[in-house]
């Protein structure tokens, strides 16, 4: 029911917006909250585990009841809270978790059988059958308990991720906060100011106090303007700071675009990373419940947020109100109503010296003890003989908690004030953190202004910055008074747990059952693990706890308080990564004009190769890559090998450097040669393979395979900065700055003296400057798919067009391109290795290169390499081919003898790489016990995956071309 | 003989304006690395031969069109000059990278998408290495914005991250208060 002349709601624009389809009306500066109450709308959703009705408690973050879907298009966000949705001209929202309508869920004979599904009821019950389980139970009892849906689409929305950087991060802009950011921002720090709500100003906005003898919003709004003046001040409105973290970093989340019908290109939300030298934490505090009987029903209020929607919205939360308190502040809400015009039907204070009068019924020392009505409220009854009292709301205020959430995130406890009888922050839980106002447990305006002031200063002071305090303004003093009081007995379910149901009986259940840690409570429980994460419910159950089992609060005390303080969506912290953002792509400077001929890619790291380059009529890869692969063995084929990592290397001691990394000496190494190198991590395994060629004197290219690129730069590094520190050696790579192209078959040389400025004179491992067009370029001699072959690169920038004049030649002379399936079948009837041998844990002996390690020189990985498990009985590459009526060949499938059950025990070795060889057959490579002596051996290939078992034949990993003539001619 | 024609790693791609920002490419220019020996005095020599010195750390010195980055331990981008006899690893980087500058108003907003650095605290000619999204950069602070500069083959990356991000603050903006 709207009140006139009340509230800070822009009047002069309506807005409406769908609840289940029915259109309600309320004005800008409404949530959705305070427009349904203004339309007397009660009930709003149903309870998560009984379906009980129930309807708006609180008017903020903590509200467990008032949770929605919102529908847009094909799109559901699910848990939208109403008191925080702002109201928005045509907004689709819609209750979650009924079955049927809202008004009629059948699902609400679960209440019916409350007796049966108290807490433990799970466990207990769905033990067996077993299977029964996950096949019916879980499913069943998904769909009847639980929140928001999906919509099982594709996100569509937009997110926004950010970093931010200040001197003084302050948390919450009520009068401690406004205080806090005025102090540090006067002594000139980088401030920013985040704050929840779509308005600056906390509980001022929803109080009637006075703050410098102006309303205390107005106060507020002229403050904050004072900010927005400021250079060194950033405002955040509609920003949750969810988590303190290491290192002064707070993630906060920002509601972008949640108060626009249609955002176009802007984000919903950004996800912020804050990174703070100090803080001020003033987020206030929460009033908490009180357990009785029925308090869960429509109409049960906070009586703070009956204050909050008639002062900020001008909404009268009920006709004939009752209010319920065991403290001063309760005794607000009666008065703020009272002066609106709303009947108080009856003022009910736990206390028997309440200091309190009013012209409407006062019941001192009395508790309301049931609400009568199902879906609102039609009346209480209240003890000490008063009997039912009518009423359509009912407020209620068991004292504040200041939320310590984000004090407590580094894993501090808080500590119990008797005096205000709530848990507070205990200094320094969080570096650089103060807290200031409601949230250290000052609960007067006027305490909470000099509170801001005296924390900021504490910030200040630790970074060195000092400056003129602002004037504390006048405001309130009073300190509240209360007594504790959590549940008052009698029969029936109280509930303290509104968004997880969880009732004063299952905590009791708990004790009983020895649940006794309160850690242990909450988990039987399920109290405090919804969506709220208890905000109006962990002290109210830990308290419950204490009680029962005989402790004192503080020595129950809190769960853990752990990010984020408010749900935070995953698409917001995983802002740009959807799609192709997800990792960063590299191109080849081929790969346009690869495209271009129909080359699928494939990734490669973060590369893209072209697999294949499909011909008219080929409809199969095979066919394109036997062609391929023929092409290179009888006239030229060109392939992009730019991805592989190059890494320039120069220095007086470039050489001993090299010498240290590679098993084998490459001191040694001349000018205008190229050598093949292996190195070992420390534990003498193979890391990489590659050649290095020597351009000039201490002067070296390193080439690296294009899946260890990144590992061995930085393996490098290493041994520079941490292992020989002594040599004079610079490395730096020049992967990016050379597109490098293999040009391979016996018509490679014709193909370049058609390319090259000169025609090619190189030895095979020989390297040289080349120009091509006047461009210059190197030249190296190199072979990796047995032909005679070469490798020239040129600086990318001329890439494209060097692939395209190289190709152009080839097909002159029958050549062409060929992707990575030839060329991975090219090396492997060659019986080179690439990483899917080097795996990581084979060794040097291992893959046949043992005799490679220098017995003159230390290298990395030498020691190890004597150790007697990696010499003796080791597993060795092999070729393999299959000699039965199946052919099939997989990689990763077992090696076992013929007459071997096939099952891990009997097992002799495994394949890594196989292909199909035009000129072969299928072929193989893998590694087999002491294989190297037992090429001949037939034996059975076992793929247990796909089922296949294969006679194979143990050979030589060489099948082609053994004394490696061709690549020397 | 075979005429070569050179391409640009974000050719086609830029530039492009959304709102008030401008992502474009800087057009190719000579680069090379100097990673000086041990106890070599590369920054007179450098000083005396194109009249500019190795800067500090996280700095860049400039002389007119030529420039020196600092990017790395011990390592250093001549820009704009060929590179004198210097004792000290000298490798062409020319071709190696894809630089960009980022400009207007609002340039550090769109940073703070991508970067986790503090750009409000670079001054102009303050270099650092750090990362766009994921890709390992340089990053450079001019008077109207920033060069972003990372590996050539993530150019097509580096202007789609960009551009995402000025379009998403462009319709921020633009945004209710």
């Amino acid at each position: 029911m709207r009140i006139d002349g009340r509230g800070l709601i822009d009047r002069s624009e309506r807005r409406s917006f769908s609840f289940n389809g029915n259109s309600y009306s309320g004005f800008k500066g409404d949530t959705l909250a305070s427009t349904l109450l203004a339309n007397n709308v009660k009930l709003v959703a149903r309870s998560f585990k009984y379906h009980r009705p129930r309807g708006i408690m609180s008017d903020g973050t903590q509200e467990p009841n008032g949770l929605v879907e919102l529908h847009q298009g094909n799109q559901i966000t699910p848990n939208l809270r109403l008191t925080g949705q702002e109201l928005v001209n045509g907004l689709d929202i819609r209750s979650q978790n009924h079955l049927g309508s809202l008004d009629w869920d059948l699902l609400e004979v679960n209440d019916l059988l409350s007796p049966f599904l108290s807490a433990g009821f799970y466990y207990k019950t769905f033990m067996w059958p077993k299977a029964f389980w996950e096949r019916l139970y879980e499913p069943i009892i998904r769909r009847a308990a639980g929140l928001g849906r999906l919509s099982m689409e594709n996100n569509s929305d937009r997110y926004d991720k950010a970093f931010a950087f200040c001197d003084v991060l302050v948390i919450g802009s009520g009068p401690a906060g406004i205080m806090a950011a005025l102090t540090a921002a006067k002594a000139g720090a980088q401030v920013i100011l985040a704050e929840e709500d779509f308005i600056f100003g906390g509980r001022l906005n929803s109080e009637t106090y006075e703050v410098g003898d102006k309303p205390g919003h107005i106060w507020a709004a002229e403050q904050i303007d004072k900010l927005r003046g400021m250079d060194n001040v950033r405002l955040m409105k509609r920003t949750t700071v969810t988590g303190a973290y290491d290192g002064g970093t707070y993630g906060a989340l920002q509601r972008v675009s949640h108060h626009v019908k249609h955002p176009g290109d802007a984000p919903l939300e950004t996800f912020w990373r804050i990174t703070a030298r100090g803080c001020v934490y003033a987020a206030g505090a929460m009033e908490r419940p009180i357990a009785f009987q029925n308090n869960d029903r429509p109409g049960v209020m906070m009586a703070s947020a009956m204050r909050g929607y008639l002062n900020r919205y001008g909404v009268a939360s009920g006709k004939r109100v009752a209010l319920f308190g065991n403290n001063d502040d309760a005794f607000r809400t009666a008065q703020d109503l009272a002066a609106a015009g709303v009947h108080i039907a009856a003022y009910v204070d736990s206390r028997a010296d309440a200091q309190i009068t009013g012209d409407f019924p006062i019941y001192k020392d009395a508790h309301v003890t049931n609400v009568k009505g199902r879906k609102q409220v039609e009346g209480v009854t209240i003890s000490g003989g008063v009997g039912d009292v009518m009423a359509d709301a009912l407020g209620v205020s068991g004292g504040w908690n200041p939320t310590v959430h984000l004090a407590c995130h580094m894993n501090g406890r808080p500590q119990w004030n008797e005096q205000i009888a709530a848990f507070i922050p205990s200094p320094n839980m969080v570096p650089g953190m103060e807290v200031a106002g409601a949230a250290g447990g000052t609960f007067s305006t006027h305490g909470c202004l000099k509170s801001g002031v005296f924390r900021a200063k504490e910030v200040l002071k630790a970074l060195g910055l000092e400056g003129r305090a602002p004037a504390i303004p006048k405001a309130d003093t009073s300190q509240t008074q209360i007594r504790p009081l959590w549940t008052v007995p009698g029969k029936g379910r109280a509930w303290l747990d509104f968004q997880n149901d969880v009732t004063v009986k299952d905590v009791t259940l708990a004790a009983q059952e020895n649940f006794k840690s309160v850690e242990h409570m909450k988990r039987y429980t399920t109290q405090g693990m919804a969506p709220d994460q208890g905000k109006n419910s962990n002290v109210n159950a830990l308290a419950v706890l204490a009680d029962l089992t005989g402790r004192a609060i503080p020595e129950t005390g809190t769960t853990t308080y752990r990010p984020p303080y408010t749900p935070v969506s995953i698409a917001a912290m995983g802002a740009y990564a959807q799609g192709t953002g997800f990792a960063p792509q590299r191109f080849t400077t081929s790969d346009e004009l690869s495209r271009k001929i129909n080359a699928p890619m494939i990734e490669s790291g973060l590369w893209y190769r072209p697999s294949y380059f499909p011909k008219d009529g080929e409809h199969h890869w095979r066919q394109s890559c036997d062609r391929e692969v023929n092409m290179v063995r009888s006239a030229v084929g060109i392939a992009d090998v730019s991805t592989l990592g190059k890494i320039d290397i120069q220095g007086p001691d470039a050489g001993k450097f090299l010498d240290f990394l590679y098993i084998n000496t490459f001191s040694t190494l001349k000018p205008g040669k190229v050598r093949y190198g292996i190195m070992l991590r420390e534990d003498s395994h193979v890391m990489d393979d590659g050649t290095t060629a020597c351009i000039a004197e201490n002067h070296f290219v390193m080439t690296t395979t294009t899946a260890a690129a990144g590992q061995v730069m930085r393996h490098l590094e290493f041994v520079s900065q941490c292992l020989r520190p002594d040599l004079d050696v610079q490395f730096i790579s020049v992967t990016e700055q050379w597109a490098q192209f293999a040009v391979a078959g016996p018509k490679s040389r014709d193909l370049l003296a058609n390319v090259l400025d000169t025609p090619p004179d190189l030895p095979f491992m020989g390297c040289g400057e080349v120009s091509i067009g006047g461009i210059k370029a190197r030249l190296f001699r190199i072979s990796f798919s047995g032909e005679h072959a070469y490798e020239l690169a040129i600086p990318a920038r001329y890439g494209e067009s060097l692939f395209k004049a190289l190709l152009d030649t080839a097909k002159a002379r029958d050549g062409g391109p060929y992707g990575m399936e030839a060329l991975n079948v090219l090396r492997i009837e060659k019986g080179f290795i690439t990483h899917s041998e080097i795996h990581g844990r084979v060794t040097a002996g291992d893959i046949g290169m043992g005799m490679m390690m220098s017995k003159k020189k230390d290298f990395i990985g030498k020691t190890a390499a004597m150790r007697p498990g990696l010499i003796e009985d080791r597993e060795e590459l092999v070729g393999l081919k299959p000699v039965g009526a199946v052919k099939e060949l997989n990689a990763g499938a077992f090696f076992f003898a013929e007459d071997a059950d096939p099952v891990r025990q009997n097992q002799q070795g495994y394949t890594t790489s196989v292909a199909f060889s035009p000129e072969l057959g299928m072929i193989g490579l893998g590694f087999l016990q002491n294989g190297r002596e037992r090429h001949g051996e037939v034996l059975k290939l076992v793929d247990h995956l796909r089922e296949v078992t294969t006679r194979v034949e143990i050979c030589h990993p060489v099948f082609l071309d053994p004394e490696g003539s061709k690549a020397r001619d | 003989m075979i005429d070569l024609v050179a391409k640009s790693a974000a050719e086609g791609l830029l530039p492009v304006t959304i709102g008030a920002l401008t992502l474009s490419e800087i057009p190719h220019r000579e680069v090379h690395s100097i990673a000086p020996f041990k106890g070599a005095k590369v920054s007179t020599a450098l000083k005396k031969a194109v009249g500019i010195e190795l800067p500090e750390a996280g700095r860049s010195t400039t002389k007119g069109d030529v420039q020196v980055l600092w990017t790395a331990r011990g390592q250093y981008f001549l820009i704009g000059a060929k590179p004198p006899k210097l004792p000290a690893a000298i490798t062409d980087q020319s071709d190696a990278w894809c630089a960009v500058a980022l400009t207007g108003p609002s340039a550090g907003d769109a940073l703070a998408r991508l970067c986790p650095l503090d750009t409000a605290k670079m001054g102009q000619g303050d270099v650092a290495r750090s990362l766009i999204g994921h890709m390992s950069a340089i990053i450079v602070k001019r008077v109207d914005g920033f060069e972003t500069i990372v590996f050539r083959a993530f150019a097509r990356t580096l202007v789609h991250e960009l551009r995402k991000v000025m379009t998403s603050l462009d319709a921020q903006a633009a945004l209710p208060d």
